[in-house]
This record gives C-alpha cells, sequence and structure tokens, in this order.
C-alpha cells in the first residue's frame, strides 16, 4: 500500500470516528430533551424549575471559570441583582409583561457585570477572586439596607404574570417550558460560543495567558466580554428564580450562594458544558433528599466532603472524569 | 305552620351542609410539617427541640384524633425562602400536609404562609419575631402563635421608663428588623415620658462592640437599648459587662433575647439583663412538669418557642376534634374561639388578624448567687396582660381587620 | 468640649484605641494567613475554622479537664495546630503544586466540615468563658475606661506578631523557611527535609489563627461559625496589605483595625463594609497590595 493510500485510510478512520462521536452526542441530546419535556409530568415542577435555573447560573459561571480560567468569588451579586429588579419591577409596575421584568433584570445584572470586569479585570489568579468577593460584599451590603429589597424580610408576592401578555404563567406547566425553554437556548448559545473562535481564544488564555497576549490577543477585551456574557446569564437565571418562586431574598446575594455555584461546577465538571447542569442537579437534589431525612443536622459537612471529595480525587468533576474514562477506554 | 318550620329548618340545614366546607378528615390523617432551621443561626430557638416538642404533643394526645392518626413530615429550611417555598408547595400540594409549625427566619415565614393561602392550608407560626406577620403580611392561613417583637419591645420599654429610666440610647442593628425595633422603641419611651438621646446603627451582624459600647457610655443614658438579636446581641452584653456599663450605673435593656441567649452568656455577664418574656420554664407548676419531661428528652430547658409549639400544636388538634374536620377555615375559627389556658399561655386568644394574644412576663436576669442551677436564669418580675401587650388592632394594617 | 466633625475629641481618642486593639487582633490573624500564602502558596480558607477551634477548644479544655486560661493560651494552638499538620499530611499534600486556587477550594470545604459538625454538637448560641479573674475590671483612661483585658490583647498579639516576624525574616530557621519553599530540590539537596517544613510552617500557621481564638474567648461569643465572618475580613485585609508579604500583614492589620475604629465613628452602618471599599481601591492603585511583593 502507498504512502496516500495509508494516509487517505488514516483520514478515513478519523472522519468516520468524528461520525460516531457527533451521531452519539445527537442521541444523548435527543434523549436528554426528550426527558426534559417529558419531566414535569413525573416529578414536581417547581422543583425542577430551581434546578434549571441552578443549572443556569452554573453554566454562567462555568464560561468565566472552566473555559476563561477566572475564578469569581462574587457571582451570587449578578444571581441577586437579576432577581431583585425584576421582581421589584413585576411587583409594581403591572403593565409589564413578565418577560419584559425578566430582560430588565438581565441588563442591569449585566451592567453591574460591565462594572465588577472594568474594575477587577486586571488582577489575576487570587488577586482577581477577592476584588470580585470584596465588589460582590459591596453589592450585599446595599441590598441589606435599601428597603425595596424587604432587607431580611426579603421580597414577597412577586406576580408570575402572563408571557408577552398571552401565556398565564401561574399554571406551573407553563412556566415550566418556559423556563426550560430560556434555559435551552442559553444553553445552546453557551455551547455556540464555547466551540467558535472567540471561545478557543478564551481556552487559550485560560491554558497559558502570557503566550495569547505574545501571540497579539487583546487579552482583556476578551475576557472582559466573557465576564459581562457570564453576568449576564448569571442575572436571566436570578430573575427567572424569582419569577418562579415569586419571591427574592438576601440569601441570594450571600457570599454562600457564591460558594454553591463553585461547588455546583467544581463537581459536574468545569470546563465541560454538561458539567455545571449536572452539578446543579446533583447539588440541589443532595439538600433536597437530605434536608428531609435523618440526615438533616448533616448536610452542610456533606456538602463540605463533597467539595474536598472532589478537589482530591475527581477535579474533573463527574462529567470530566466520564470523559476521561471514555476516551481512555474507546479512544 | 309547625310543618313548614320543620321543612324550612330542614332545607336551611341541608343548604348550610352543603354550602359549608364538609366536616372530615382529608385522607384520613391529619398531616403536620415541620419546618425550621435545622443547622443555621436560629437552629437553637426551634430547631430539632422543637421538633421533639412537636412529637411530644402528639404524643400526649394520643397519636390519632377521630380515629385519624397524625403523621409528622419535617424538613430543614436552610433559613433559604427559596427552600421553604419549594419544600411547601411539594408538601401541600403533593403529600397532603394539612398544617405547617415551627417557622423562625421572617423570609421563610413570609413565603410560607403565602403557600399556605394559595392552598388553603393552615400554618402555626412559632419561631419568628417579626410583627409584620400579623400587620402587613397577615393572611387568613396562618396564625402567629407564641411572640413578637411587639410586646418584647414595648413590654421591657415600657416597664423600664415607669420604672425611672429615663434617657435613652439606642444600639441599632442596621437592618429592617433593627429599624422596625428602633422606631417602636422610641414611641414608647416617648410616650412614658423618656427621652432617646441617641443612637447608633451598627451593621448587621457586628462581631465586636466595643466602639459602640463606648459611645452609649459616653451619652451618659440611663438605658442602653439594645435593638437587635442573636449573637449582635449576646456580643453586645459582653461587651457591656467587660466594660463595667452596668457596674457604672447604667440599665441594659435587650429588646430581643432568648432563653438560649442568656445561657450562653451566663448569670455573672447577664446579671440584672431586663427583657420580656412570652414564657419561662419555671414561672408556675405546669410549665415545671413540662418543662422536667422535655430535659428528659432533649437534655436542655425549653424556650418560649418549644412551649409555643407544644400547645399551639394540642389546641389545634382540639380544634379538629371538636370540629371534626382538618379543613384550615373551620380549624382556625374553632381555634380562634377558644380561649387558651394552658401550660403555655394565660389569658389566651387568638385575635381577628391572627396573632394569639396571651400575658407576657418582665423578667430580669438572676445574680450568681441567687441563681441555683445552670437553667435557673429568670425572675419573673412583673406581668403584662394580654390586651396591653400586643400592637392595638386599631394601629394595625392587617388587611383581615374588618374596622378598616 | 472640643469637636472633631461633630465628633467630641474624647470619644475620637476612645475609638482610636479601640481601632489600635481590633487591629492588632486583625494583624494577628491576617499574620497566620500571610505566613501560610506567602511561604507555601496555600489559600487558607479553613483559617476562620482554625481561629474557631482555638476558642472552642479553650472553653472545652475549661469545662471538661478544668485547664485554665494561662494553660489554654499555649495548650490549645498546640492542639489545633496539630490538626493543621494532620490537614496538610493528608489533604493539602495531594494538591500540592497544582493551581493556589484548589487549596482555597479544599480548605474552604474543610472548614464547612468542621463548622457543620460543631454546631450539630453544640448548637449556635455559644458557649460560655469567664473572664480570668486577674482582668477583670479596667483603668480609667480619663477618655475612656479601657478594660484590663483589652489592654492585654494588643500587648499579647504584638509580642506574637513580633516574634513571627523576627523569626521568620531575622533568623536561620527563618531562613531555611524561605528557601525551602523557595526552592525545595536544592533544600533537599542540602539534606533539610522540606516535607516537614512545610508541615509544621502551616501548623504554625494554624497556631497563630488559634491563638487569636484563645484570646477572643473571654471578649467575643464563642460558637461554632464565630470563624465564618471574620474569614473573609481577614482575607480583605492580608489581600490589601499583599499576599506575600508578612510584615505587611501585621501593619494592614493594625492601620485596617483604627480605619474601621474611625468609620464606626463617623458613620458607623458602613463600618462592615468600609474594608472591601478598600481593597477594591487599594488593588486599583497598586495591584499587589501596599507591602506585596509578587505582581
Amino acid at each position: 500500500m502507498s504512502q496516500t493510500d495509508i494516509h487517505s485510510d488514516i483520514q478515513k478512520s478519523i472522519l468516520s470516528q468524528q461520525k460516531t462521536e457527533n451521531r452519539r452526542k445527537w442521541i444523548l441530546n435527543g434523549v436528554l430533551l426528550v426527558l426534559l419535556l417529558l419531566a414535569p409530568f413525573v416529578m414536581y415542577p417547581v422543583f425542577l424549575m430551581k434546578i434549571l435555573c441552578f443549572a443556569l447560573f452554573a453554566v454562567a459561571f462555568n464560561l468565566l471559570f472552566g473555559f476563561t480560567g477566572l475564578l469569581s468569588f462574587g457571582h451570587a451579586a449578578f444571581l441577586a441583582s437579576g432577581g431583585y429588579t425584576t421582581g421589584y419591577l413585576l411587583s409594581n409596575f403591572s403593565g409589564l409583561t413578565t418577560e419584559m421584568g425578566i430582560i430588565a433584570g438581565t441588563l442591569v445584572a449585566t451592567v453591574l457585570g460591565l462594572g465588577f470586569a472594568l474594575l477587577s479585570i486586571r488582577r489575576q489568579g487570587i488577586y482577581f477572586a477577592m476584588v470580585t468577593l470584596a465588589l460582590a460584599q459591596l453589592v450585599f451590603f446595599f441590598f441589606v439596607q435599601a428597603s425595596f429589597t424587604g432587607g431580611e424580610d426579603g421580597m414577597h408576592g412577586v406576580p408570575r404574570g402572563e408571557l408577552f401578555g398571552l401565556i398565564n404563567l401561574e399554571d406551573n406547566l407553563n412556566m415550566y417550558y418556559f423556563v426550560l425553554a430560556v434555559f435551552l437556548g442559553c444553553y445552546l448559545l453557551v455551547q455556540r460560543i464555547v466551540s467558535s473562535p472567540y471561545g478557543h481564544v478564551l481556552k487559550a488564555i485560560k491554558q497559558n495567558e502570557p503566550r495569547a497576549v505574545s501571540l497579539g490577543y487583546k487579552v482583556d477585551r476578551y475576557k472582559i466580554l466573557a465576564f459581562v456574557i457570564s453576568a449576564a446569564l448569571a442575572g436571566l437565571a436570578g430573575s427567572m428564580k424569582s419569577v418562579v418562586f415569586q419571591l427574592a431574598s438576601l440569601n441570594d446575594a450571600h457570599w454562600h450562594m457564591s460558594g454553591e455555584v463553585i461547588l455546583m461546577t467544581l463537581v459536574g465538571g468545569m470546563g465541560t458544558l454538561l458539567g455545571p447542569v449536572l452539578g446543579a442537579t446533583l447539588v440541589v437534589n443532595i439538600e433536597y433528599q437530605l434536608g428531609q431525612g435523618p440526615l438533616r443536622d448533616w448536610v452542610d459537612p456533606i456538602l463540605g466532603g463533597i467539595f474536598v471529595l472532589t478537589v482530591l480525587a475527581f477535579r474533573s468533576g463527574i462529567v470530566g472524569e466520564v470523559q476521561k474514562f471514555i476516551r481512555k477506554n474507546m479512544g | 305552620m309547625t310543618i313548614m318550620k320543620k321543612l324550612l329548618t330542614t332545607a336551611v340545614a341541608s343548604a348550610m351542609m352543603v354550602g359549608g366546607a364538609q366536616a372530615e378528615i382529608s385522607n384520613n390523617t391529619v398531616k403536620i410539617g415541620y419546618l425550621a432551621d435545622m443547622s443555621g443561626t436560629y437552629r437553637d430557638l426551634s430547631g430539632p427541640n422543637g421538633l421533639k416538642a412537636l412529637e411530644m404533643a402528639v404524643a400526649d394526645f394520643g397519636g390519632k384524633v377521630n380515629g385519624s392518626k397524625i403523621e409528622i413530615v419535617t424538613a430543614d429550611d436552610r433559613n433559604s425562602p427559596d427552600v421553604a417555598s419549594s419544600t411547601v408547595r411539594r408538601w401541600v400540594e403533593n403529600d397532603n400536609v394539612d398544617m405547617v409549625a415551627g417557622l423562625v427566619a421572617s423570609s421563610v415565614t413570609i413565603a410560607t404562609t403565602k403557600v399556605l393561602e394559595e392552598n388553603n392550608k393552615l400554618g402555626l407560626v412559632n419561631g419568628s419575631a417579626a410583627s409584620s406577620i400579623t400587620n402587613e403580611h397577615c393572611t387568613p392561613n396562618h396564625i402567629h402563635y407564641a411572640y413578637d417583637t411587639y410586646p418584647l419591645a414595648n413590654g421591657t420599654a415600657g416597664a423600664i421608663v415607669k420604672e425611672g429610666g429615663k434617657t435613652w440610647y439606642i444600639l441599632t442593628a442596621d437592618y429592617a428588623f433593627g429599624h422596625s425595633m428602633e422606631k417602636d422603641v422610641t414611641a414608647v419611651v416617648e410616650k412614658n415620658g423618656g427621652e432617646v438621646i441617641g443612637s447608633i446603627r451598627h451593621p448587621f451582624p457586628t462581631p465586636d462592640f466595643s466602639s459602640f459600647i463606648l459611645q452609649a457610655q459616653a451619652s451618659g443614658a440611663d438605658v442602653i437599648a439594645l435593638a437587635n438579636a442573636g449573637a449582635d446581641t449576646t456580643n453586645a452584653i459582653t461587651t457591656a459587662a467587660e466594660f463595667g456599663v452596668t457596674q457604672a450605673g447604667q440599665t441594659i435593656a435587650g429588646l430581643v433575647v432568648f432563653l438560649t441567649d442568656v445561657h450562653a452568656l451566663g448569670t455573672e455577664v447577664a446579671q440584672g439583663l431586663q427583657l420580656t418574656t412570652g414564657w419561662y420554664w419555671d414561672m408556675n407548676d405546669e410549665a415545671r412538669a413540662w418543662s422536667d419531661r422535655f430535659m428528659e428528652e432533649t437534655g436542655a430547658r425549653p424556650t418560649m418557642v418549644h412551649a409555643g409549639i407544644y400547645s399551639s400544636t394540642i389546641q389545634y388538634l382540639n380544634a379538629i376534634e371538636k370540629t371534626g374536620s382538618d379543613d384550615s377555615q373551620i380549624v382556625r375559627k374553632q381555634m380562634m374561639d377558644t380561649p387558651i389556658n394552658d401550660m403555655f399561655a394565660t389569658n389566651g386568644r387568638i385575635r381577628e388578624d391572627g396573632r394569639m394574644v396571651h400575658d407576657m412576663y418582665l423578667a430580669e436576669v438572676k445574680t450568681p448567687e441567687e441563681s441555683s442551677g445552670e437553667w435557673d436564669l429568670y425572675k419573673i418580675v412583673r406581668t403584662i396582660p394580654a390586651d396591653e401587650a400586643f400592637r392595638p388592632l386599631a394601629d394595625s394594617s392587617c388587611k383581615l381587620v374588618s374596622s378598616k | 468640649m472640643s469637636m472633631i466633625f461633630g465628633v467630641p475629641m474624647a470619644v475620637l481618642y476612645g475609638q482610636l484605641l479601640i481601632g489600635v486593639i481590633n487591629g492588632a487582633f486583625y494583624a494577628l490573624l491576617s499574620l497566620g494567613l500571610a505566613v501560610i500564602f506567602g511561604l507555601l502558596k496555600i489559600i487558607n480558607f479553613a483559617h476562620g475554622a482554625m481561629y474557631m477551634l482555638g476558642a472552642m477548644g479553650t472553653v472545652i479544655l475549661f469545662d471538661t479537664l478544668g485547664v485554665n486560661y494561662w494553660v489554654a493560651l499555649f495548650l490549645a494552638p498546640v492542639l489545633v495546630g496539630t490538626v493543621g499538620v494532620l490537614i496538610e499530611y493528608f489533604l493539602l499534600r495531594r494538591i500540592a503544586g497544582q493551581d493556589h486556587i484548589y487549596s482555597l477550594l479544599l480548605t474552604f470545604g474543610v472548614a464547612l466540615i468542621m463548622q457543620g459538625i460543631l454546631t450539630n454538637i453544640y448548637g449556635v448560641s455559644g458557649l460560655r468563658y469567664s473572664m480570668p479573674d486577674v482582668f477583670k475590671g479596667g483603668v480609667n483612661l480619663g477618655f475612656m475606661f479601657l478594660p484590663f483585658y483589652r489592654a492585654w490583647v494588643i500587648v499579647a498579639a504584638l509580642i506574637v506578631c513580633f516574634g513571627t516576624w523576627f523569626m521568620i525574616e531575622k533568623t536561620k530557621l527563618g531562613a531555611y523557611l524561605r528557601a525551602g519553599t523557595e526552592d525545595s530540590q536544592l533544600m533537599q539537596g542540602f539534606g533539610i527535609n522540606v516535607p516537614l517544613l512545610v508541615s509544621l510552617t502551616y501548623g504554625f500557621g494554624v497556631m497563630l489563627a488559634a491563638f487569636a481564638g484563645v484570646l477572643a474567648a473571654p471578649i467575643y461569643s464563642v460558637t461554632p461559625v464565630m470563624g465564618s465572618h471574620i474569614l473573609i475580613v481577614v482575607f480583605a485585609v492580608v489581600v490589601i496589605g499583599g499576599l506575600g508579604s508578612i510584615g505587611g500583614a501585621i501593619i494592614t492589620g493594625i492601620l485596617m483595625g483604627v480605619v474601621e475604629g474611625l468609620t464606626k465613628t463617623f458613620y458607623p452602618p458602613a463600618s462592615s463594609a468600609v474594608i472591601f471599599l478598600v481593597m477594591v481601591v487599594v488593588l486599583m492603585v497598586r495591584p499587589s497590595g501596599l507591602f506585596g511583593k509578587e505582581a
């Protein structure tokens, strides 16, 4: 056999391998989609919506941490500002339809994200994390003081309203499909971003920032954009959450919430797309299931234990480890 | 005429039976959900021991009511209204829970009562302090049972002013709760002829109070009021003792102080502290007897919240027994029509805004010499009658109060 | 009475003194963090929990074994230091050389575990600890009443801070430590047991936190969550001072105590937030903190 023949054989087998991988991905995604569409008939819709909102929050955080390598310890600020803004507008302006309230909340979080980014982007590593934490604390103190948030009592009675003025969102099923649609849309958006040339630059920045700079990329601009997108999606998650639960509270702005989204992303698998979704599902479920049973006094130590275990042994998270396993045994 | 009368009576009676709610117990089970903070800041107030109090009530009632069994389910609300809201929703929509008990953090309580209102179930609130729960946040689906900040602040403030504490300096936690207490106390002090000569707002939470105590001392006020709660209150009291505040002649008034706080401080530090409480484990024989049983089960003395959980549950089960129904409105009405005089409350009754009013007590923390044991902490100085203690209905912004 | 911005001078002096006292406290706590990060490049998010263990340990030792305050000042930190050594040996060592972020997450998890377990055992209301008799009371300085114990806190904190700084920057042991963590291959070549040094350093940093905890026991509520709030404040102090600098941590700690004290005098509601504001401003102007070494 000639060199070219061997070469084209190799090319063919790579192509067919890619095709099988793609097909596998499509089948997997298809199955998940069907499960998601049928889920509210089997499980409790409000609980599912909680998972979807936190999954979006984690996906947003992962864009910044898993793909760009920037650990933000202040993402709760975006979740809360989206939630409080939407909650306030929908409660006080009956002319607003629900999606307008949610868009407004997302915008506020986006602007806040830009502010955070401009103040913090020049710093590296732990300094960056600490600046985001400090800024988030300032936002937290603002929410504690401001009367419109209701302070410790929280903001209650946010109306579900009508989507586009037509679809009544009081119905849990309607609300679920709306949240699912938004979530899927954002998930696909992040997927596109990550596999686009822009996304590749982000990954290059995460791997070796000095090299990216030397290659001529305006690294700061890429990082700022990633931060702003991440903040916007986190704000969107918060806005939706406040409509689902019809409330917003200081818990959303507390630094423990920032810690929780880090846990979800880490456990699920940072730098993967499904990872944060899985992580969110797991953490929310663990908190709920354990909170009901005899282990209810031990939820915090158990979450702490999961943190420790994941860092020690499963740094790529569940999805990451599964991917590694598949690659090893089938690649 | 008599036949007509008979016919009319039967017709009316049938109409009432059909029009009114059915007198039956849903699913032949009375299911009570206990929702409280099991692992966070409010754990000691209600928490796992509150569950014990609930279980004691059910057991003492016999475990059954009118032949139907009583079931208890529990969840940790993690001080999160999200968690509380989704848990309670699931409970009432899927799991046939009839009544929710416990409920401490105000954000949790307000979220929960909204869900209960939508689903026409009942909530018995014992843990929460916020008086807004029967004010702007009142609903026809819950009863605020044990206490709230109104009698706590006003009872203490009123009593101290009357005893001669004319000038006041208020240390306020800088959040909604603290602000509203500061407002309430200022009103009471001024109404009784006193004067608030200064106040300072500290961040919530604050670990170190030396700076604030210093300023309170410098003011020279007769009374230093603590418009805060929890760790802030205990830290402030500890620091005040360290700086010799009471020795120098100023009185410290704690506006939200629980037995568990005083127990954590000890008589040496907290002696002389004036506070108002809804109940005290050693205040009479009945209370003491129940507290001894509680101590055997849990190893600690009960707070007024624990006692309130026990008492309200018994009242609830009594109401079901009398009416034969666990429908929230029927039971609530029955509870409102029944005066409460038991181990927990004296002269107790539930008003139309859902507030259970009962005699409250002004207490003072004993000195180490007066105290004979770890939990022998209070002496009851005065009783504040039910009518005086709580926010008058005339001042209420509750939607259920018809006199508006 | 002369006034500045509406505040009497006497009150101002009192607040400044309190600020210095609190600052000494912050200095002690940030010192441990700075040692651990400066020398080991570990971001110790369990520092608050170690502080808490020192305080709780003091109370528990007293309640169960009758250990008095003076013994506790040495015993509690040693015990907590041992816990630290174990954490370093069994957990942190496995992620040595990885991105610093992982040490942050690991120690964060460890803190959660400790706080959760202790909350279940002891509740959250706090444990009682009496002020040692010798310190009861205070002296009237004219502009304020200074409790003896607070004066002791400044003295103890400053002695320990200065001693630590001296040991690390000026002694041979300190030199070995600094060299060993910068170039462990070389130092091992000289026969120095670097891994042991690393464990002991972590243990020592943690001991400093526990010592602060013992100092705190008589004056602050001793609860399983007392470390949680102070943790992020102390991190802010260390970052402002510059993560690599040990002397910087001490000076910044005292400085921040004074800044906080002034805020409590002139605008109290902001006194919790002011440190974070300072952090943001400082990092914008001096990216590696006031005294930091690396950019």
